[in-house]
């Protein structure tokens, strides 16, 4: 395992990687700066009739919407909003299939067997599918996106500790350690765990790509915040009536999307390819 | 007897060095190589001495980081170094130099019968193809002419028979897997001398077989060159192969050629430091096992001069500034030293 | 032999997750804040004609004794009942079915024959300038909203261009429905036109659900090209002056397309999630625009069904492509 200044340097040198790394920073820096980046901070919220469907201009970067709102600063904002689903709804995933991935993958017994039957329960169906049926049971607000994302990809982190512990296992080392009598929760703390961190990174970091899509997508489907929440999946939806006229309408946020999720992509490829050089440089952006 | 001067493969100062990340290893360090029609040339050396390097270069496949600073490879008058690739791959490869690999498992595709890709060598390599088959695209979309097809296939057979494939026209069906290794080596040989080369390079043809077999395969080998006069450079770590097969032997280190000789005299007196070890450290009954002191040389900043003088015990000065040019010690044992070993070597 | 019990073995495994599935969406679907069987007896129902509602449809029995009806219900075909449309959910689906697998099959065609030749493609020219090209180009085209290429794709080529229509299947009459899918029952009419009409409407949705697998497609080829590249075989054939084009396109490209085929299964995954919001955007009458309409009119019903019924598609495709990964590679002894 190296460490982490190492890995910084070795991913500053690859460009595409470093390219990634400041997109994200990009990103938690527009979140948390929003007020501060936005044009029209106070439009966000409010209706402005008047100033409904302008083309981009000075004043209004990217245009204004149907609410009058001007859309570069919806966007802005809208990124706390995306930042929020897919830092939390991964961080759920990971906290949930991790520990069943461990425990799962250490002993052969039928509690694994059980656990591993039901996440491949939740990959019998693409992810959004059961999402939209979560989300929509539950009723569209932020929350629910994100317990409806969490909920579906958990499984993806459970297979990947699974497959890495059971490897693991069969390693002198792990041999040794349960040959000397080490109980079995530290051999899992103290040496299988600092084993998967690796993977368990890369599939962090392509997770909150792949999040993100699907979180707009279930915006655009009309599962995500209701409006007038500045949520980019719902503004591309919402932009659709009022095309071809609007044309500038819709871009901004897909941009947006397009930015970030390219980011985390480039970032999770040059984590993988640092930390883990023999897997193959082939992932399908999930 | 073939005349001094008369050879069918000339390598002259040949340095070869590759790009990798360390630097650039200088591979081949003026390699001079000469083997004659119809002899078994042993070219011997540690691991990483530069044997496959310098088989690879002579068939003209060496990888993309690799590249040629200076020296000649001259076959049969022409110089492979100087001729379009795509001359030396449709006219040279497979066709007047063919190649018997080391690993005769990884050597054939898995998924395809072993007929289809021995007709497939046939099918480009045959001595019955003739310059007017157009050959397509890339190698692909090109015909293969009935008539010629199948008096292929009749010699494919009638080869296998003779390297004693038991059954051959069942073995045509078989995938790779379905074949003992002994079986697929003596399929390398025959695909090998179907083309009706006039050298065949052998790299290490036995190094992945057990050791009961692999007298077999060489003996093997060994008839059917000469009953074709066929020439072979046969590359290889064990000098007890060597003896056996071998007309004359080349010894490599670290990618120089040390000495050149007959194989009897090659054993009898070596003059080479590095020879002398070399014979030494085989296994002898009764006395305990003697190996060569120091480790081969990292080849990304190699020893100047003589790469073998750190190791040398008659190393001078004159050994670390320049390489020893070749001293001809008569009946075609040469060698590069400036402090031979002379009087008899060891059995 | 093999594949027998290779299909045999696969719906064994395939039957309790489906079973599992249908479960989870079945406890989803009951804890709805909102009280269904209020919201089915209107507005003006008393309580006490909504508990008795309520033992009519069955749902004050304990949920367990629910979920066993419901699995019942299930085996004899029935999805349940869509609110909207108030057809059985299955007919609605199975109506639907033929043009989504016409527009997967297109897309999965489009991502395929464009897909792998690239993919061989930037292998050859690893980390040149042509690699590089297609690393961003395949970086970019997964990280790109569908539904957000999907209208600007609307609006480039359809309103702006008009080289495309905006939606639908096609303008005007279908042609006689003979297997449901309009490519091939213009063609079995021998329609010029209408075949031509057909493909039109069928490009830019194509294209669109295409692009991610394609870009997946490009990646797995190149991989498994540039570790075929490294072994012996191809050194082998070189080395005896085998045509290089023929080594790669012939040889290299059948030991690489084992590991694609392996992540076709994969790619139905990625083309059936595409489809629900490609299918909202061209207005393609398809499954996912089924649920997309249900989402639209809170049809819990509806959706539900299409969710079970997207596990059995999936499932189904799947295990197909099981099957075909089997044939390909006749070494597969067990997977």
């Amino acid at each position: 395992m190296t460490a982490a200044p190492d890995i910084l340097r070795k991913l500053l040198r690859d460009p595409a990687a470093a390219a990634g790394l400041a997109i994200v920073l990009l990103l938690v820096a527009v979140a948390l700066l929003a007020p501060l980046l936005a044009t029209h901070p106070e439009a966000v919220w409010d209706m402005n009739p008047h100033q409904r469907l302008l083309p981009p201009s000075e004043a209004y970067l990217f245009g204004t919407d149907r609410m009058g709102a001007d859309i570069y600063s919806r966007v802005l904002f809208g990124a706390r909003i995306t930042l929020t689903i897919a830092m939390v709804a991964v961080g759920a995933a990971l906290l949930i299939g991790v520990p069943i991935g461990l425990v799962s993958g250490w002993r052969q017994s039928w509690l694994g067997e059980t656990l591993m039957r039901v996440s491949d329960i939740f990959l019998a169906v693409p992810q959004i599918i059961l999402a939209i049926a979560i989300a929509q049971t539950l009723g569209p607000s932020i929350e629910n996106v994100i317990l409806a994302l969490s909920a579906t990809y958990w499984p993806w982190f459970t297979r990947l500790v699974h497959a890495e512990v059971r490897s693991l296992k069969n390693e002198t080392f792990i041999e040794a350690a349960i040959a000397l009598g080490v109980p079995a929760w530290r051999i899992i703390l103290l040496h299988v765990l600092p084993n998967v961190t690796s993977p368990i990174i890369v599939r962090t970091s392509i997770g909150m790509g792949f999040t993100i899509l699907t979180a707009s997508a279930l915006g655009f489907l009309g599962l995500g915040a209701p409006p007038p929440a500045p949520e980019w999946g719902r503004m591309i939806s919402d932009s659709r009536e009022f095309l071809p006229e609007a044309w500038w309408y819709a871009l901004a946020p897909g941009l947006a999307i397009f930015v970030v999720v390219m980011g985390f992509n480039l970032l999770g490829d040059g984590l993988r390819d640092i930390l883990d050089p023999r897997i193959r440089r082939a992932g399908t952006g999930r | 007897m073939p005349v001094p001067g008369d050879n069918l493969l000339e390598v002259e100062n040949l340095r070869v060095s590759f790009g990798t990340e360390h630097g650039t290893a200088k591979v081949l360090d003026g390699v001079n190589l000469n083997i004659r029609p119809s002899e078994i040339m042993g070219l011997v050396g540690e691991s990483g001495c530069g044997k496959s390097t310098l088989a690879n270069a002579i068939l003209g496949i060496l990888a993309d980081n690799a590249r040629h600073q200076s020296g000649s490879i001259r076959f049969a008058g022409k110089d492979l170094l100087a001729m379009a690739q795509r001359r030396v791959e449709s006219e040279v490869r497979g066709r007047s130099i063919t190649f018997i690999p080391q690993d005769p498992f990884g050597s054939f595709n898995p998924l395809f019968p072993i007929g289809t890709q021995a007709m497939e060598v046939m099918k480009w390599k045959s001595p019955r193809r003739v310059a007017r088959e157009k050959p397509g695209i890339a190698g692909l979309f090109s015909r293969y002419p009935r008539a010629r097809r199948r008096a292929d296939a009749a010699a494919v057979l009638q080869m296998l028979r003779t390297v004693q494939i038991a059954r051959p026209e069942a073995a045509f069906g078989k995938l790779p897997h379905e074949l003992s290794g002994g079986q697929r080596q003596r399929l390398m040989i025959a695909l090998a001398l179907l083309p009706q080369p006039q050298l065949v390079i052998a790299d290490e043809p036995t190094t992945a077989l057990d050791a009961t077999i692999q007298m077999q395969i060489l003996k093997l080998l060994k008839r059917l060159a000469k009953e074709r006069e066929v020439s072979v450079l046969f590359t290889t770590h064990d000098l007890g192969i060597a003896y056996e097969i071998c007309d004359r032997i080349t010894v490599l280190y670290a990618g120089q050629e040390v000495e050149t000789a007959p194989v009897d005299d090659f054993f009898r007196r070596p003059h080479h430091p590095y020879t002398v070890r070399l014979l030494e450290s085989l296994p002898q009954p009764g006395r305990e096992l003697r190996e060569i002191g120091g480790q081969i040389p990292v080849l990304v900043d190699p020893p100047a001069g003589c790469r073998f003088h750190p190791r040398c015990s008659r190393a001078t000065e004159q050994c670390r500034a320049e390489r020893p040019a070749v001293t001809a010690l008569g009946g075609g044992h040469h060698v590069r030293c400036y402090h031979p070993i002379t009087g008899t070597g060891h059995p | 032999m093999r594949i027998v019990a290779l299909i045999l073995r696969r719906v064994a495994w395939l039957v309790p997750t489906l079973a599992g599935l249908v479960a989870i969406v079945f406890f989803i679907s009951r804890v709805i804040p909102a009280d269904p069987v209020a919201l089915l007896a209107g507005e003006t129902a008393s309580r006490a004609q909504i508990e008795l509602l309520r033992q009519q449809l069955g749902l004050d029995r304990p949920l367990i004794v629910q979920l066993l009806g419901y699995y019942r219900q299930l085996l004899s075909g029935d999805l349940g009942t869509s609110l909207f449309t108030t057809r059985p959910v299955w007919d609605d689906l199975s109506a639907r079915l033929p043009a989504t697998i016409e527009l997967t099959v297109a897309a999965m065609i489009v991502a395929v024959v464009l897909g792998i030749p690239l993919g061989v493609i930037a292998a050859l020219h690893r980390n040149r300038f042509l690699d590089h090209l297609l690393r961003v180009f395949t970086v970019a085209g997964l990280a790109i909203a569908s539904f957000w290429l999907a209208l600007l794709l609307q609006l480039f080529f359809a309103m702006d261009l008009r080289w495309f229509p905006l939606q639908a299947r096609i303008t005007g009459f279908p042609p006689p429905s003979l297997t449901g899918f309009y490519v091939v029952d213009a063609l079995l009419e021998g329609n010029v036109a209408r075949l031509g009409n057909v493909l039109a409407h069928l490009a830019l949705p194509a294209i669109t659900l295409a692009l991610p697998a394609l870009a997946t497609i490009v990646r797995f080829t190149r991989a498994g090209v540039l570790e075929t590249l490294q072994k012996s075989f191809v050194m082998y054939q070189r080395a005896m002056g085998i045509p290089a084009g023929l080594i790669v396109w012939k040889y290299v490209l059948r030991n690489s397309l084992i590991s694609t085929v392996t992540q076709i299964g994969l790619l139905f995954g990625i083309l059936l999630a595409g489809a629900v919001v490609i299918e909202t955007v061209f207005q393609w009458p398809g499954i996912g625009g089924y649920a997309f309409e249900a989402i639209l009119h809170s049809d819990y019903a509806a959706v539900m069904g299409f969710t079970i019924y997207a596990g059995v598609v999936f499932g189904i495709a799947n295990l197909l492509v099981d099957i075909g990964h089997a044939v390909l590679d006749p070494r597969q002894a067990a997977p």
